[in-house]
């Protein structure tokens, strides 16, 4: 498998404007990669991954899968939300067999499946709660096994963990780490933290301030599984950080001269 | 003194001030009958059969009537509250046609369908369609974006974006349209029962007019009162409750 970002660019247009999201943005993620999207917010982050989904298109340029053209959405690229975008009328189990019931997978197929993604995110027992039953870190890995129930090429996480509280966070770094070791799974993983991008990643793609762009590329080879304090990390982070933060702060003034201007 | 007591007592000394009220003999009977009056005429009325007939063939039209509305009303909120146009042309005619009392169709009824079966089901269905249509389309405008898109991510669409998705997340709303639906189409019956059709609870309050049983005229208004709560709170609040616990709305 090979996903191709080809000169992507997209600009909404709203009732108060224009906005230039993402300008001419070119990349490439090889099978097995583990690549995240870094940059400040509202630099088109999501944007970008709800295209490469197939959830919105671009004005220009081209999403190609093993080079196919991505028309649409599709199960070969599942996304992960913040929020874990659960359906609240179905139990965990059937949550996670939603997807395999589309695909028209007989019923005890989906189950054992299901089961064996569960287990997989150390949820075996939780079958039959709800989602009004379980907390925030569950959700996340209920959805993390509904996505990956789905075998998917690629795995698209927009700052799933955002939400968490640390501790949870750190768990599921590990556990996703794991989880993309023995699975060899794609991912691409949206966030605006340095030290996630670098605890994740092995490969860091810094996003410009709007209109995004790839600013700078960064590789990360340290050791797995890698922890948010491993000194390594930090130095790493702290030059990463510098970059980030340039672009925070024209991010900054973008909005700025946008309120001087309306 | 905790709220069930109260209401217990309440209701009793109610009792206890008409049986009073009753045995003064201020008026009689037939203006002014007694609780065990009325209580006999329920007695009579099961012990040859005419309540128990009465109250078959009532909820025999209210659950085909309701039923259509049921079968109408849900697509057509469906389409209302996923299409553009609808909602525009179709939404808009439904949203005037409620501020219609629906007893109001009974003459379009009558001169259309004739003295039938078919005349006071389309009354029914006019008083309950509307408030379902409305509710569902309500719902699926209010599905969470996120919910769609996860599904589509995840391969959805059409039959089980609709069926899977957008469905079930309007389900809530959808409930409570029924149920004020359910309300709608039990007054709709029981006025146009009581106008024309022979048979049923509404008959039942006409006779007793005719006949001056001012006794079978009460006993019948409990009767009716009796299935319409009787059927709220035994099938609707308590789906109300557990849909909107699950979906995690919070319990009003
Ligand atoms: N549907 C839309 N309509 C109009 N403007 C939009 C839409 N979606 C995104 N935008 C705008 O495009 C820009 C990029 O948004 P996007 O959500 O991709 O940013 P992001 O990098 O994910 O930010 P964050 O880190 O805050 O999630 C923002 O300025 C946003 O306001
Ligand atoms: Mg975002």
């Amino acid at each position: 498998m090979k996903l191709e970002l080809r000169s992507i660019s997209k600009t909404f247009h709203t009732r108060r404007g224009n906005t230039y999201a993402l300008q001419e943005i070119t990349a490439e993620v090889a099978s097995g990669e583990f690549v995240c999207l870094l940059g400040p917010s509202g630099c088109g982050k999501s944007t970008l991954l709800n295209i490469v989904a197939g959830l919105e298109r671009p004005d220009a340029g081209v999403v190609l899968i093993d080079d196919q053209p991505v028309t649409g959405p599709g199960r070969d690229r599942v996304m992960i939300f913040q929020e874990a975008a659960l359906f609240p009328w179905l139990n965990v189990r059937d949550n996670v067999t939603f997807g395999l019931n589309v695909a028209g997978l007989p019923r005890s197929e989906q189950l054992a499946i299901a089961d064996r993604y569960l287990e997989r995110v150390g949820l075996r027992g939780f079958e039959k709660a709800y989602v009004y039953e379980i907390s925030g870190g569950m959700k996340q890995r209920v959805a993390l096994a509904r996505a990956l129930a789905l075998d998917p090429l690629v795995l698209l996480m927009d700052e799933p963990f955002a939400a968490l509280d640390a501790q949870t966070r750190d768990l599921l770094h590990t556990e996703l780490q794991d989880i993309w070791l023995h699975s060899g799974k794609t991912i691409i993983f949206v966030t605006h933290n340095v030290r996630e991008a670098l605890v994740l990643g092995d490969r860091v793609l810094l996003m410009s301030a709007r209109p995004g762009r790839i600013k700078r590329e960064f590789c990360c080879q340290l050791a797995r599984p890698r922890q948010i304090e491993d000194h390594a990390l930090v130095d790493v982070a702290r030059e990463v950080l510098a970059d980030l933060r340039e672009e925070v702060m024209a991010a900054k003034q973008e909005v700025g001269s946008e309120r001087l201007a309306a | 003194m905790n709220g069930w007591r109260l209401k217990l007592l309440f209701f009793v000394i109610l009792l206890v001030i008409w049986e009073g009220l009753a045995r003064l003999r201020l008026w009689p009977a037939y203006v002014f009958p007694s609780p065990v009056d009325v209580v006999q005429s329920i007695l009579s009325g099961f012990g040859d059969g005419s309540y128990s007939l009465a109250i078959l063939t009532s909820m025999r039209r209210i659950l085909i009537g309701y039923g259509l509305s049921l079968g109408v009303g849900i697509p057509l909120g469906l389409l209302l509250g996923r299409i553009r146009v609808v909602q525009d042309t179709i939404g808009t005619l439904v949203l005037g046609l409620q501020a219609l009392p629906s007893i109001c169709w009974l003459p379009l009824a009558l001169l259309w369908f004739g003295l039938s079966e078919t005349a006071i089901l389309f009354v029914v269905v006019m008083g309950a369609v509307l408030s379902v249509t409305l509710s569902t389309a309500d719902g699926v405008r209010n599905t969470p974006p996120l919910y769609i898109r996860a599904a589509r991510t995840m391969g959805a669409r059409q039959w089980h974006l609709y069926s899977g998705v957008i469905l079930p997340a309007a389900l809530p709303a959808i409930l409570s349209g029924m149920k004020l639906g359910w309300s709608f189409a039990w007054r709709s019956l029981m006025a146009g029962e009581l106008l024309y059709v022979s048979l049923g609870l509404g008959q039942l309050l006409t006779m007793g007019r005719e006949l001056n049983d001012m006794s079978q005229v009460i006993a019948t208004m409990l009767m009716i009162v009796a299935i319409g709560l009787v059927v709220d709170r035994l099938v609707f609040s308590p789906l109300e409750r557990h849909a909107r616990e699950r979906w995690g709305l919070s319990v009003a």
